[in-house]
């Protein structure tokens, strides 16, 4: 232990060395990867050694592989050199006292997102634990949980807790050498989420890192695992509709899912990471890896995304169907406005016989937003009978913007079925004159036009999410038009 | 009865093309006007310049509006202002519900006049009203904004929507195409009961049988970009026995001395 400690104290010698001054006590590395990196790392979070060696075996792999340019994006070359690694939560001494101390732009989008007084201090990262109460909410929830046998803890207190479970399952979805990204994320990862539901329970409330007062820090790269055994049921919601006003970063996260026999899964995310300026300066790279293994016979992982934030967006959240009978979705809504652009889409693998898939994508380009759809249809030799249904439209608006399909069909089974429906349409000026002869504002048309877009994908999330996934739209679409 | 709109020497382009080459017009509070004319004579233009369209270019000329200048206004200014026009081909909207549809645009124009929002109970009273006025079911409600309508029901969900929005002046912009003659009965019918002392209308068509079902008070005859003729209901009668042709081999002057002659009566 007392070599890793010294590892830290290294690193912030050699912060000193490179004349930062800083009095907040220091717990973030300072720039740069390397094996001691992820050594300090992993003693920092006091992990065992086979995680410590898990990560050093990824960085290996990493250092291997290269970053992929397959996609229909333009990305700045990113100095894997200059991010630091590791940034310890912020202790609430030095989070804002009050929302006066917060950002007035962010207060303002709250506003118009309709989020709750109490809530707004929350997101912003405003110590509020004392004065709104919060610990208590956060108790009764853990309390009604642990009745019914649900595991859902921060990632690393999984490690400590429940080390089985993490070795167990960690990796077996997404390998460490799946690709340049997860790589990363697997050699530096700093927290995230686990749930585990045991056989047969049906957990009793809608899980989101929204409620798991610690989620609001875990950093640029985590890891989230989910595992639902034999006839388990879980629908898990994942990020919140604030922006987070963060600088151009890398935002590298890993997701696994397992389903058993029975299980269903269904995973539910509004992204909405700071997209940059208008110009297109700043913003989040979030260029994640999610996918779901329906191990079991029957089982089922239902994807549902409304991706809004991020300057680019390299995201497929994926099903693996493996079990006979196992059906995996995929709903998307993808927005770029602006100089925003996403290579989204899905791959949906059947292995298992009567295996189900369907996709629906609905990807939206205003501003000089460019938006691809990339989706991968593999039916194996063995999975009869599959079935896929893709739907995939895109819509444009604005004259600068773009819209691109790259659907991949791999089929190898005769008895297989795949449909896949492709449209794009331009906001028609017909539709938007249409409305406005009603007397319906240019803003209001454009955002009801667009809600009727997405209502497909919209039906899927949880009822308060489609709420607020449908104003954060229209948040995002402000000045699209016009 | 006081004049509601009066277009005073319009000219306008489209694409750089003169469409309305001075076009005069008089409409008063109460009254059926019927646009006939020619295909590419410029009826559906004037109809796109009053709504506010883009792409139509206002070159010179003046609309007055009880007593404003219409062309001065927004688009969703002149709805509010109680401008509304029945298209020729309305347009789908998929995912959005008529009924959310229709009352967004009326509770926007009630916000535009200072009028309370109505909420969604007052909302649906007075759909059933109107549904009961127009003698129409409801199964248009239920349903996307003209997703996957028949011609029939489109044209019908526009009266409905006229019926609802209770608009001062209505354009009708060939209201009849692609209409077999039940429903264009139908929609004829629901146009008559919305026809009102307070209410001017300007029914645009090619086809004189519309008018057969809503009688018009004014014929006018609009050729290369101005009226070239006004007259009573039988005018249309005239054209659609003599065909539009006609007009050119010297009809409209026979016309003219028989209008003037109609205007000169007390």
């Amino acid at each position: 232990m007392s070599g890793e400690t010294s590892t830290i104290d290294k690193m912030v010698e050699q912060k000193y060395q490179h004349g930062f001054v800083t009095d907040i006590e220091s717990e973030t590395l300072p720039p740069g990867l390397s094996a001691d990196v992820i050594r300090a790392i992993s003693a920092r979070k006091n992990e065992p050694e086979w995680l410590l060696e898990w990560r050093l075996k990824a960085y290996e792999h990493w250092l291997e592989m290269e970053q992929p340019d397959w996609a229909h994006l333009k990305i700045d070359p990113i100095d894997f050199q200059a991010i630091s690694y590791f940034s310890a939560p912020k202790s609430d001494k030095d989070r804002p006292q009050s929302l006066d101390e917060v950002d007035p732009k962010l207060l303002e989008t709250y506003d118009k997102l309709g989020v709750p007084l109490h809530e707004r201090a929350r997101l912003a990262g405003v110590a509020v634990d004392a004065v709104f109460d919060s610990v208590s909410v956060g108790t009764t929830f853990k309390a009604e949980l642990k009745k019914a046998g649900v595991i859902f803890c921060s990632f690393s207190e999984a490690v400590q807790d429940h080390p089985e479970l993490v070795q167990k399952y960690l990796g077996s979805v997404v390998p460490q050498r799946d690709n340049f990204f997860a790589a990363l994320n697997c050699a530096v990862f700093t927290d995230g989420s686990f749930v585990f539901i045991p056989k047969g329970v049906r957990c009793p409330m809608e899980l989101s890192t929204y409620f798991r007062i610690n989620a609001a820090e875990t950093g640029q790269f985590e890891r989230t695992l989910i595992v639902a055994e034999e006839g388990s049921h879980v629908s898990y919601l994942e990020g919140c509709t604030a922006p987070m006003r963060d600088e151009n970063q890398l935002h590298a996260a890993v997701v696994e899912l397992v389903a058993l026999d029975d299980a269903d899964i269904k995973y539910s995310t509004v992204q909405n990471w700071y997209p940059g300026d208008e110009n297109g300066l700043g913003g989040i790279y979030n260029f994640v890896t999610k996918r779901g293994d329906c191990r079991g016979a029957r089982s089922r992982v239902s994807w549902t995304q409304v991706e809004t934030g991020s300057s680019i967006t390299w995201k497929y959240p994926s099903c693996i169907l493996r079990g006979d009978d196992s059906v995996g979705e995929f709903y998307s809504v993808a927005l770029t406005n602006n100089y925003q652009q996403a290579d989204t889409g899905t791959k949906m693998i059947h292995i298992g016989r009567n295996t189900r898939s369907k996709i629906i994508s609905k990807g939206i380009s205003a501003g000089h937003g460019q938006n691809a759809y990339r989706g991968l249809v593999r039916v194996t030799p063995r999975a009869e009978n599959a079935r896929n249904y893709t739907q995939c439209d895109s819509m444009l608006i604005g004259k600068k913007c773009g819209a691109h399909t790259f659907p991949y069909i791999e089929v190898r089974n005769p008895s297989a079925k795949v449909e896949h429906e492709a449209t794009t349409s331009r906001i028609g000026e017909d539709q938007l004159f249409y409305c406005l002869q009603r007397g319906i504002s240019e803003e209001d048309a454009v955002s009801m036009i667009v809600d009727g877009f997405c209502k497909q994908v919209f039906k899927k999330l949880p009822m308060e999410f489609a709420v607020e996934a449908k104003a954060l739209l229209e948040v995002s679409l402000e000045g699209a038009v016009g | 009865m006081s004049t509601m709109l009066k277009i005073t020497n319009l000219h306008a382009t489209v694409a750089g093309k003169e469409i309305l080459k001075g076009l005069n017009l008089e409409l008063e509070a109460g009254e059926i006007h019927a646009i006939m004319g020619p295909n590419g004579a410029g009826k559906s233009t004037l109809g796109n310049i009053l709504a506010g369209r883009e792409g139509y270019e206002v070159t010179q000329g003046e609309v007055m509006f009880n007593g404003k200048n219409l062309l001065d206004l927004e688009p969703e200014e002149r709805a509010c202002e109680g401008v509304f026009m029945a298209f020729q081909y309305p347009v789908e909207i998929p995912g959005v519900n008529n009924t959310y549809f229709l009352r967004a645009a009326l509770n926007a124009q009630r916000k535009y006049r200072g009028e309370e929002e109505l909420d969604s109970v007052g909302f649906l009273r007075l759909v059933r009203e109107k549904l009961e006025i127009l003698h129409i079911g409801d199964e248009l409600l239920h349903r996307a904004v003209n997703e996957g309508f028949s011609g029939g029901e489109k044209k019908r969900n526009e009266i409905f929507q006229m019926a609802v929005l209770e608009p001062t002046l209505a354009i009708l912009d060939e209201t009849d195409s692609g209409l077999d003659i039940d429903a264009l009965k139908t929609v004829a019918e629901g146009v008559n009961r919305l026809r009102s002392k307070d209410r001017g209308m300007i029914v645009v068509t090619h086809y004189q049988r519309l008018l057969d079902y809503i009688v018009p008070d004014k014929v006018h005859v609009l050729a290369d970009g101005r009226l070239v003729a006004t007259g009573g209901a039988d005018l249309a009668l005239k054209l659609e026995e003599q065909g539009y042709a006609w007009l050119e081999d010297g009809g409209i002057a026979t016309l003219n001395v028989e209008s003037a002659a109609q205007t000169a009566k007390p």
